[in-house]
């Protein structure tokens, strides 16, 4: 019955949607190396279309790769059989999704984290660099030592486009901060590595940080608990961590992705599916800081008040943070 | 004194044994897909169409099967000196790496007759050389072979990484991937090559590296068996003293097998490289180089058998991704299980079934070949 | 049973009224190989106390049998008695339960472990080992005592000398309740001090009503120990004898089914040129001195024997000579070459400069037994231009070389894609000594020349290496065999702790003399070799 309502309720909204009508989508998404229980990325991806299949009752078809003529093989196998639109996620299978896009122009393909440049390609990215701005501010002003980490996981451009925003928000909040960064290592294992992460955070520590940004997946868990051991502050990544230790975690960056997700098949059931370049920030509401009953003692006035300023200075244009991906290089670091 | 020797024909022992196991394991695998709710026979009708269903799919399965054949092979020729290298995946890693810079660095300028064999020259040396150092250390400094290449690969992931993040990407690029190559330095895919004969058939990952390939199992084949140097690497396998005492150097011969079984290798870099991808990238290897282990396990270290174990692990690939695709209850990790299983059974649990056929075996031959003359005293 | 007991009574009774049953009573046993009948309806009786010997050629099927009898094989047919009664053994636990003790020609120990937990591995019987490790010190103490087998029970069993380790074994049956045993090759390992001391073990237990089954190739073992002998041949048991009844010669015709010659027959020595001249050589392994100042010549036309407790330096000399282990000083002359630490030849050179080589371990050096008998045939010689094309190797050449060799040789089967291993002993040694000799080196090294290898066969190998002497070829022979250094010898030399103690002409050598300079007792006097040549800690006594 409330499933026979939903499906009533979203085509009303299609309905009186005023330049589209619902359509019947076979929607796919092809999650990447990693799988869709990895606590991150494709995680996010997996609980934006279950929340989508559980409103509308549309089943969805899913493949996970493990290995990368995968890629490929398996987004061509879900244009074979109709899907209709096809979601791939993460940077990895930028090229896979662009030749298959040309095989199969009728077909609307989503890709997020990259950039596919095809009519029947929405690319949608995510202004990393933005948010963790602001947890960089938010986290040199709760700094005693004005001293502050960030623990990557694997060593790729991404992650370090994370590392250059952060110290760039730090030193905008106290242009002496100080601002050390670790990679967790240069394989896919660096994601899932609470250990090392809690070795690298002690370290950290030990130089005098008293605040750790981790972007690093699973190995976040371990820097977060040495944060707690510690009595010293960590900041959770991707979506709200803050209720992992509560007290500790001074805050999240939150990266959409589940939305991104939601709305790349809400959109083409709606008819509003576009193509082309998505660059969510902090305006699209794409990324952002997390504030909830875990952290708000931790936070002050000031501090919201010097968050804001920055966000509405990076939204108005008047702060500008330079991305780490344009050349590579990152001036802050 | 007399050890009885129980010998079994030729045919049974790579052929009925092999068989009975590979039916065994699936036998078990199909308890487990029982287990979770499905059907066992429709699950291996999936495999086998989704291995060999069309040209597209069996494209797949011999694109891995070729990457095994590689891998197979390089381990294959190191255990016939006795040398368990575990660090085919660094060495096909690093080998793809030689085989990208070569491209990259040529592809504008030379035509691909050209790159072609300077690309297979250029993946053999950086496989080679990335099995040489811990050759080295095991002949002339005594440290254990297995560690050191372990080592080895993850020291590869992590100059592929730096490589890759540093050197090779492309500017404002997310993914630490170089550029595409040209088309000069892009391998003929099957499509393309059948087409010069006008047969059409669709476009896969396979490409004419699966030649490169076959050859290589024919030069191990008669390098292992038909040479002097085959000779001494078996000797030396079998009975490290004798080989001293048949004055072959045997430092040498360790460094010199090890840099083949690299070279072997390094030949993945070939076929996912230049064949593939067309571009360096992370990952491309894929558990290729500890699947070899399995599969030169399986073959009895034989070419033939390398063959025949790689096609059957090709199978599993490419019909158990298309499991997971069709039956979306058996994920991923069910059809590593099924692998697993395939490798427990055909290698851990070989011998298991032997002695239960040899006494099948015995009570034929005996009950009706009474007659047979006795040929040894 | 009942039906069976009266019936093994009933057989028994031939021989005397009153006589207790065999300990032992194998009937019609038989086993097959695949195609290979290792036992064909093979019988045996052992009587309670007796020492009972089986001799036979390798191969024979002795030790099918007694594999039989301890459960490792189930026979195909046929019937085991013990005691009387009728009995089914399905593995060597059965055979332990029964009163079945077996001493392996190559020990079962963990060399890491002390005497008392071998003795106990495996039957520890309780679950806490220090409970069960004090009865069994006990148990163990209270058996050496009464069969007089003194052993230290905390020593490491690594460490011990070859005999002690053997005694080891023998407490370990006895210790699981063992009243028949079972010896497979005994004294294959033993000097003949050791041999000797084995023999008042065993007579002792004899004594002490234990049975024993002695499996042997050595005549003079058979003649010196035992009370009755059974012979096998081919799989079957050709005859039985009272050990008092017969003789070495009639056993040996027994065993081959010919005539044999035991003695070998050779003319005086003409040496020649010296061919070698090794000096002052000296080599440490690990910081422990291997050879220590050892000179000697080798002449043409003469054949010179090292006489010697295995490990005492005979390996490492003929390593030096052979070219397997580098110099470390002194120098070796062969013809107008000098070998010295500086100038290393390694042993392919030492091939080219004509010395052929015989490695004292077969199995270990000398052959690969998973190679075909015609890749066995051209170790060392395999960069030879006549076995190979530009890059392939030539295996026509190969095979026709092996099978001309089997030929010479009386190599059999003479199948030159046979697996190495399957040959016997005897035609390994044959296919190695082929090998060597059919280069006709000027020197020729030769390692235990016929180390588990049967009789027809010894006569065989012993011929060929005096004709090769005689036309003209330096030979040294290293043999822990004293009768064969005897017998082949033109001069013997003594080693003892990596040096040459004595020198003695071949045909003024007796064995009691070369047994004590064996053990460094050669300026004593005569009176007590067997406590002399223990050169180690472990003091023995053996009440007379």
């Amino acid at each position: 019955m409330k499933k026979l309502f939903q499906t009533a309720a979203a085509s009303i909204i299609a309905l009186t949607a005023a330049t589209s009508h619902a359509e019947d989508i076979k929607p796919a998404v092809v999650f990447d190396m990693g799988g869709k229980f990895d606590k991150s990325f494709n995680e996010g991806v997996y609980n934006g279309v279950e929340k989508f299949s559980k409103e509308t009752g549309i089943k969805y078809r899913e493949f996970e790769v493990t290995n990368p003529s995968q890629r490929e093989q398996a987004i061509r196998k879900m244009a074979q059989r109709g899907a209709d639109p096809i979601v791939g996620v993460g940077f990895a299978q930028g090229p896979a999704i662009e030749k298959v896009a040309k095989e199969y122009p009728d077909i609307r393909f989503t890709i997020i984290d990259s950039v596919v440049d095809l009519p029947n390609v929405q690319s949608i990215e995510f202004k990393e660099h933005e948010g963790s701005f602001l947890v960089g501010v938010l986290a040199t002003m709760a700094s005693k030592s004005k001293k502050v980490g960030f623990i990557g996981g694997m060593d790729i451009p991404l992650i370090r486009k994370f590392a250059c925003g952060f110290a760039q928000g730090a030193k905008y909040a106290n242009s002496s901060a100080e601002v050390f960064s670790n990679m967790t290592g240069t394989t896919p294992s660096a994601w899932n590595d609470p250990s090392k992460g809690s070795e690298l955070a002690k370290s950290q520590f030990d130089k005098g940080a008293d605040v750790i940004f981790a972007a690093a997946g699973g190995t976040g868990i371990g820097v977060y608990q040495a944060a707690k051991d510690e009595g010293k502050y960590a900041i959770g990544v991707d979506s709200n961590q803050n209720h992992l230790q509560p007290g500790t975690m001074l805050t999240s960056m939150t990266k959409g992705v589940d939305v991104a997700a939601y709305n790349a098949f809400k959109s083409a059931m709606d008819g509003t599916w576009k193509p082309g370049k998505h660059a969510l920030g902090l305006a699209e509401n794409g990324v952002d800081w997390a504030l909830d009953d875990n952290n708000k003692s931790l936070i002050t006035d000031a501090m919201k008040a010097k968050v804001k300023e920055a966000r509405e200075g990076i939204i108005a244009g008047s702060i500008s943070v330079h991305d780490y991906k344009t050349d590579n290089s990152c001036p802050a670091l | 004194m007399s050890s009885p020797s129980k010998a079994l024909p030729a045919w049974i022992d790579v052929g009925v044994i092999p068989l009975i196991n590979i039916l065994l394991a699936f036998f078990v695998s199909g308890i487990v897909i029982l287990i979770i709710g499905e059907d066992p026979i429709e699950a291996v009708k999936i495999v086998v169409y989704g291995a060999f269903g069309n040209d597209y799919n069996i494209g797949y399965t011999l694109h891995y099967t070729t990457n095994f054949i590689f891998t197979g092979l390089a381990v294959a020729v190191a255990f016939h000196a006795s040398l368990f290298n575990i660090g085919g995946e660094g060495q096909a890693y690093i080998g793809g790496l030689g085989v990208g810079l070569l491209c990259l660095a040529l592809d504008q300028y030379v035509p691909f007759w050209i790159i072609l064999p300077l690309a297979i020259a250029a993946s053999g040396l950086f496989g080679a050389a990335w099995a040489y150092v811990p050759a080295y250390l095991q002949a002339y400094r005594g440290s254990h072979i297995v560690i050191t290449t372990i080592m080895f690969n993850f020291i590869a992931f992590s100059l592929m990484n730096y490589i890759l993040v540093n050197v090779l990407i492309e500017p404002g690029q997310m993914s630490p991937e170089s550029r595409d190559f040209l088309t000069s330095a892009q391998m003929p895919t099957m499509q393309e090559a059948v087409g010069w004969f006008g047969i059409e058939i669709e476009k896969s990952p396979l490409n004419l590296s699966i030649l490169l390939a076959l050859f290589s199992c024919t030069f191990v084949w008669l390098f292992i068996w038909h040479t002097r140097w085959g000779y001494a690497i078996r000797m030396f396998g079998f009975n490290e003293n004798a080989a001293n005492y048949s004055g072959i150097n045997t430092q040498r011969l360790v460094v010199g097998t090890m840099c083949l079984s690299g070279v072997l290798a390094g030949f993945v870099g070939i076929n996912e490289i230049m064949g593939n991808h067309n571009r360096v990238m992370l990952d491309f290897v894929a558990g290729a180089g500890f699947t070899g282990i399995a599969v030169a396990l399986m073959g009895r270290n034989h070419p033939v058998g390398i063959i025949i174990a790689s096609l059957l692990f090709g199978t599993l690939y490419q019909g158990g991704a298309e499991l997971s695709f069709e039956i979306p209850t058996i994920q991923g990790e069910m059809v590593k299980a099924i692998q697993g299983l395939v490798i427990l059974f055909c290698g851990a649990l070989a011998y298991m079934s032997r002695p239960t056929i040899e006494r099948i075996f015995t009570a034929i031959v005996e009950s009706n070949g009474t007659a047979k003359e006795q040929t040894n005293g | 049973m009942s039906v069976e007991r009266i019936k093994t009574q009933g057989s028994e009774a031939v021989g005397g009224q009153s006589a207790p049953p065999p300990a032992i009573e194998l009937k019609a046993i038989s086993k097959s190989f695949g195609p290979v009948k290792a036992n064909q309806n093979v019988d045996l009786k052992v009587l309670p106390g007796t020492i009972h010997g089986i001799i036979g050629e390798n191969g024979a099927g002795k030790s099918t049998l007694m594999s039989i009898l301890y459960g490792f094989y189930e026979a195909d047919s046929g019937e085991i008695l013990i005691n009387g009664q009728k009995k089914k053994i399905h593995s060597s636990r059965d055979a332990i339960s029964f009163g079945i003790g077996m001493v392996h020609q190559h020990f079962m120990l963990v060399e890491t472990f002390t005497v008392l937990e071998n003795v106990m591995l495996g039957a520890e019987g309780a679950p806490l080992l220090n409970k069960s490790s004090q009865s069994a010190r006990k148990e163990l103490l209270k058996l050496s005592k009464e069969y007089s087998l003194a052993v230290d029970p905390d020593a490491m069993t690594g460490d011990l000398p070859v005999g002690l380790q053997q005694r080891v074994e023998i407490l370990k049956a006895l210790y699981r309740g063992a009243e028949i045993l079972i010896l497979d090759e005994p004294t294959g390992v033993l000097t003949p001090q050791e041999t000797d001391q084995l023999f008042k073990i065993l007579d002792i237990l004899r004594s002490r009503g234990v049975s024993i089954i002695l499996i042997t190739h050595k005549l003079q073992e058979i003649m010196a120990i035992t009370d009755r002998v059974s012979v096998m041949r081919a799989g079957t048991m050709v005859s039985e004898r009272e050990t008092s009844e017969t003789s070495k010669n009639e056993l040996a015709e027994l065993m081959v089914g010919r005539k044999v010659l035991l003695e070998v027959d050779k003319t005086d020595a003409n040496p020649g040129e010296i061919l070698l001249e090794a000096k002052n050589l000296s080599y440490k392994e690990d910081g422990v001195t291997k050879l220590d100042n050892v000179s000697l010549t080798l002449r043409a036309g003469e054949i010179v024997g090292i006489a010697g407790v295995s490990g005492n330096g005979q390996t490492e000399l003929l390593a030096a000579l052979s070219g397997i282990c580098p110099l470390q000083s002194g120098s070796i002359d062969i013809g107008s070459t000098q070998i010295t630490p500086k100038n290393h030849k390694n042993p392919k050179e030492f091939r080219e400069l004509s010395v052929g080589h015989v490695p004292e371990d077969r199995h270990r050096m000398g052959m690969v037994t998973a190679f075909t008998a015609q890749e066995t045939a051209i170790m060392g010689f395999h960069e030879d231009p006549a076995y190979n094309g530009k890059i392939l190797m030539n295996n026509k050449a190969v095979q026709e070389h092996c099978t001309r060799l089997m030929q010479d040789y009386d190599v059999r089967p003479e199948d030159p894609k046979l697996k190495s291993a399957n040959f016997s002993g005897g035609n390994q040694q044959k296919l190695v000594l082929a090998r060597e000799m059919d280069r006709r080196p000027e020197v020729l090294l030769v390692g235990q020349p016929t180390r588990g290898v049967d009789i027809g066969a010894i006569e065989f190998i012993h011929k060929n290496l005096i004709a090769m002497r005689d036309a003209g070829s330096a030979i040294l022979v290293v043999s822990v065999e004293l009768e064969e250094i005897m017998s082949l010898s033109d001069r013997i030399l003594v080693m003892f702790e990596g040096r040459i103690v004595g020198e003695v002409s071949g045909k003024e050598a007796d064995a009691r003399q070369l047994g004590l300079l064996m053990g460094n007792a050669g300026t004593q006097s005569t009176g007590s070799e067997q406590q002399n040549n223990n050169n180690t800690t472990h003091s023995e006594e053996i009440p007379a």
